[in-house]
């Protein structure tokens, strides 16, 4: 415990410190995460910690990666990009595959050996490029899809290369490296596998069995258990609950000998579209987070420098060659599919790296004795290397290429790129209506409530809608609040409204908001929060019912309208007037100033009600009033005798009420 | 029976000399329809659809409005922008309002000396509501000669605002009843409660 207490303390605070200064120095995350490991490796040592096994650990931070990656794309997308998927992915793994063989082959290596460090080396890292792109907004343009569909297919592409790699060995080492693989933890892939005894036909109803039963209870068995888990009003429940799913699917990938990836990848496809979406973002985000700085800081903390040092211009050269003709490789593909642009460079350069599942299959060809160790420790300084040389490759783009192409405009992101959209906090009956006059004008939304069974009931109208408590910074992360254009605040409790009108226009100053008020006083407090587009919840509705009530009376309907708009500018002035000496810390009865105001302000109604002020409804009676009879004589007098001023003209022509 | 239909407009409602008393006289002339725009549309909110229908079901529409700035009332304006529609109105198909009549009740407060070109108005009153009399024939209907009263806001002092409403009253009356001599209407320039071309019964 003591241990597991230190080395806990020992890893979080190598990031803690490591990243906030790369992120200053422009270095992204991901690097300050392998420097923070690289920084901590000698103590590791001394401590005689297995970073191996921490590392294998942490590559669950990859599954639940996949997971939110899956979260965010809806079935109909991931159809949609079937082409690159395949075509793409699978030209990239099958090319770089060949022709790292065939120098290998150059190289004087045998056939098998060659093959084994061909598939090794094709794979790219999920983990930095995908937490990259996600870190920097690239996700959904050209380059970043490419690329994403490029990794997705790899890590498909790990199940077979880990059941074909054996054959290249001798078949009495086969037990070896089953016993292994499962030696190497819960991140392990095609470890613990059930169904290795039983015959094809059996293994592939197993494996459908399995993916439909993701699919089947993603979709159906997910919203019971949610509503089930809502009764208890507890927020960790929900986090404990989405953990559980992640582990599941994961755990039943590995029975069945499928991708603990692929498989949470599939849920998160399949819960895409389920109002509990966001809430699953939000609590699976910061574990991934976590899990993935883990990953990176034992890639850093991995690295054997005696060895390195010991061949560093061979290490170092065939690091630059592998990402130079992985690159090459990319770009090739890159025309053929035509990404064009800054997007081509993304690509190219993002993917040139080994990733970590080079990792898994390097120790697993060293279990199944396809390569030797002291090669397969050689590949290991390798893959290491070009994922430290990733992060500075995505400076490069960053810092020569996006500007380039952003100057020339050839870049095609804003094609692709989602419009930013309203997030509606609270869709009861006032949320609900603003909601549906955004949607009716084309714009999208987001709305988020906490009251599943009403969530149920609007579903079943088609409205989209999430579960979730605005009130919390990482849910209204995960609905998009960093992209969005407006904030509309229409939950019911009001010191929730102010929170969240403070903690928005402290973080997120570029969205605006639309804000629900109980009373004038909660005006003013919202006010002091930093909104500016307050709406009174009963005032609109209280007017409406003012100005029937004068229609009924007989007043003409115009007047009414005129009446009631001059009854809100004046309101208005007041609310202004009284806002600046209002103070949410005094109660107003014992503001003194607030109440000298305020008694003004009623002073002055009642005189005008009396008529012996022109101060309340001044403006109405503006329009439409006639001059007086000595006026126009006056002005008919001027006029005959010549004076044509324009004042004339104007009391004259407008001569209105005859 | 001539079908006729009339529009009343006047943001000023109840500050009004003249026009408030034609309104609730002509409001009270049966089997012609009223219509007071500010009060049927006080948002604006012309119903385009109410309003098209209505122009078809009459054959004789009259606004009747103060002049204000050499023009109509906004909502008035308003009400030809939204309801002559290109395809009911003019145009291509447009021709439900063909043959039908629109007149004019207005009221001016400049003098009558003061509509003609060496008086402070500079222009006849008639060069004032021509945009109204060309929307008329580019509808093809008839503009007969408006209505007028000079020097509105003298009338009450000067007594006028009685016969000016019982000639209004009369005019309606004669329009629905076919005794309204629109052929004379035509060739005349403004008629007046004492001018009125009025022909006998029948």
């Amino acid at each position: 415990m003591d241990g597991f207490l230190l080395l806990a303390f020992l890893f979080l605070a190598a990031g803690v410190v490591a990243v906030p200064i790369a992120s200053r120095l422009g270095l992204g995350s991901v690097l300050g995460y392998l420097i923070a490991g690289i920084a901590i490796s000698p103590l590791l040592q001394q401590l005689h910690v297995d970073v191996v096994s921490i590392q294998h650990f942490a590559e669950f931070g990859v599954v639940m990666m996949l997971f939110l990656v899956g979260l965010e794309l809806e079935p109909r997308m991931l159809w949609s990009m079937r082409d690159k998927l395949l075509g793409l992915g699978g030209l990239q793994v099958a090319v770089t595959a060949a022709a790292i063989m065939g120098i290998a082959m150059l190289l004087g290596q045998p056939w098998s050996i060659a093959l084994a460090v061909g598939l090794v080396l094709s794979l790219s890292s999920t983990a930095i490029v995908l937490q990259t792109l996600n870190e920097k907004g690239l996700m959904k343009c050209d380059g970043g899809q490419s690329s994403f569909s490029v990794l997705l297919f790899q890590d498909i592409a790990v199940i077979p290369m880990l059941a074909f790699i054996p054959l290249l060995a001798l078949p009495e080492l086969a037990d070896m490296a089953v016993a292994s693989a499962e030696h190497g933890g819960e991140g392990d892939h095609g470890s613990m596998s059930l169904v290795e005894r039983l015959d094809g036909w059996q293994r592939a109803l197993v494996t459908v069995g399995a993916i439909g039963l993701v699919v089947v209870g993603g979709s159906y068995l997910t919203r019971p258990v949610f509503r089930f888990i809502a009764i208890a009003r507890l927020r960790e429940l929900f986090t404990a609950f989405a953990l559980l799913l992640v582990i599941g699917i994961a755990l039943l990938m590995i029975v069945v000998g499928l991708s603990p990836a692929l498989g949470t990848f599939l849920a998160g496809v399949v819960l895409a579209n389920s109002e509990y979406r966001h809430e699953l973002e939000s609590d699976i985000d910061p574990f991934k987070g976590l899990l993935l700085g883990l990953f990176f800081i034992t890639v850093g903390a991995a690295i054997r420098f005696d060895l390195l040092f010991a061949n560093l211009g061979g290490v170092v050269a065939m690091t630059l060659g592998l990402i130079a003709l992985k690159a090459l490789i990319l770009y090739a593909l890159s025309r053929i599919f035509s990404i064009t642009g800054a997007d081509r460079w993304l690509f190219t350069l993002g993917l040139a790296q080994a990733g970590e599942f080079g990792f898994v299959l390097l120790s697993f060809t060293v279990a199944s004795s396809v390569i030797p160790t002291a090669l397969a420790q050689q590949l290991l300084l390798v893959v290491t290397l070009s994922m430290l040389l990733t992060p500075l490759l995505f400076i490069i783009y960053d810092k020569l290429i996006a500007p380039r192409f952003a100057a020339t405009g050839s870049r095609q992101a804003d094609e692709i790129e989602e419009q930013g959209s309203v997030i509606v906090a609270g869709h009861g009956r006032f949320g609900g209506i603003v909601n549906r006059i955004l949607l009716s004008a084309g714009f999208k939304t987001v709305v988020l409530d906490y009251q599943s069974e009403q969530l149920e009931v609007l579903r079943k109208f088609g409205i989209k809608v999430y579960f979730g408590d605005a009130m919390r910074p990482d849910l209204l992360h995960a609905a998009g609040i960093g992209e969005a254009k407006m904030l509309v605040i229409a939950i019911d409790e009001r010191e929730s409204a102010t929170e969240l009108v403070r903690y928005v226009t402290e973080n997120y100053p570029h969205v605006y908001i639309v804000v629900r008020a109980l009373d004038r006083h909660h005006v003013y407090e919202l006010w002091n929060a930093g909104a500016r587009d307050i709406i009174r919840e009963h005032f609109d509705s209280s007017l409406r019912a003012g100005r029937s009530a004068l229609e009924a009376l007989g007043v003409h309907p115009y007047d009414a309208e005129r009446q009631v708009r001059g009854f809100v500018l004046n309101d208005r002035e007041q609310m202004y007037q009284l806002a600046s000496v209002f103070n949410p810390d005094i109660p107003a009865h014992e503001n003194a100033e607030y109440v000298e105001k305020t008694k003004k302000f009623l002073e002055r109604y009642e005189q005008a009600m009396r008529g012996t002020s022109a101060a309340f409804g001044s403006r109405l009676d503006r329009g439409w009033v006639p001059p007086s009879l000595d006026d126009v004589e006056a002005e008919e007098q001027a006029a005959e005798s010549g004076q044509r001023e324009d004042s004339d003209f104007k009391c004259q022509a407008n001569g209105p009420g005859t | 029976m001539a079908r006729l239909i009339v529009y009343y407009a006047h943001p000023g409602h109840k500050y009004s000399h003249v026009n408030k008393y034609m309104a609730r006289a002509a409001g009270a002339v049966d089997g012609i329809t009223f219509v007071d725009l500010y009060r049927d549309y006080p948002r604006f909110d012309i119903d385009v659809n109410v309003e098209q229908r209505r122009l078809v079901e009459h054959d004789v529409v009259l606004f009747q409005f103060p002049m204000f700035w050499y023009s109509t009332p906004s909502i008035i304006k308003e009400w030809e922008d939204l309801v002559l529609e290109h395809g009911f109105a003019y145009g291509a198909g447009g021709e439900n309002l063909a043959g039908k009549q629109m007149m004019l009740a207005v009221t001016a407060a400049g003098p009558d000396d003061a509509y003609r070109h060496e008086g402070y108005q500079h222009y006849p009153i008639r060069t004032f509501l021509t945009p109204l009399e060309q929307t008329a024939r580019l509808c093809k209907m008839h503009f007969p000669a408006p209505y007028v009263l000079y020097s509105s806001l003298k009338a009450p002092a000067a007594g006028l605002v009685e016969p000016h409403v019982d000639g209004y009253v009369r005019l309606l009356e004669a329009i629905r009843d076919d005794r309204y001599d629109f052929a004379a209407a035509e060739r005349m320039n403004v008629v007046h409660f004492d001018t009125l071309p009025v022909g006998e019964e029948g």
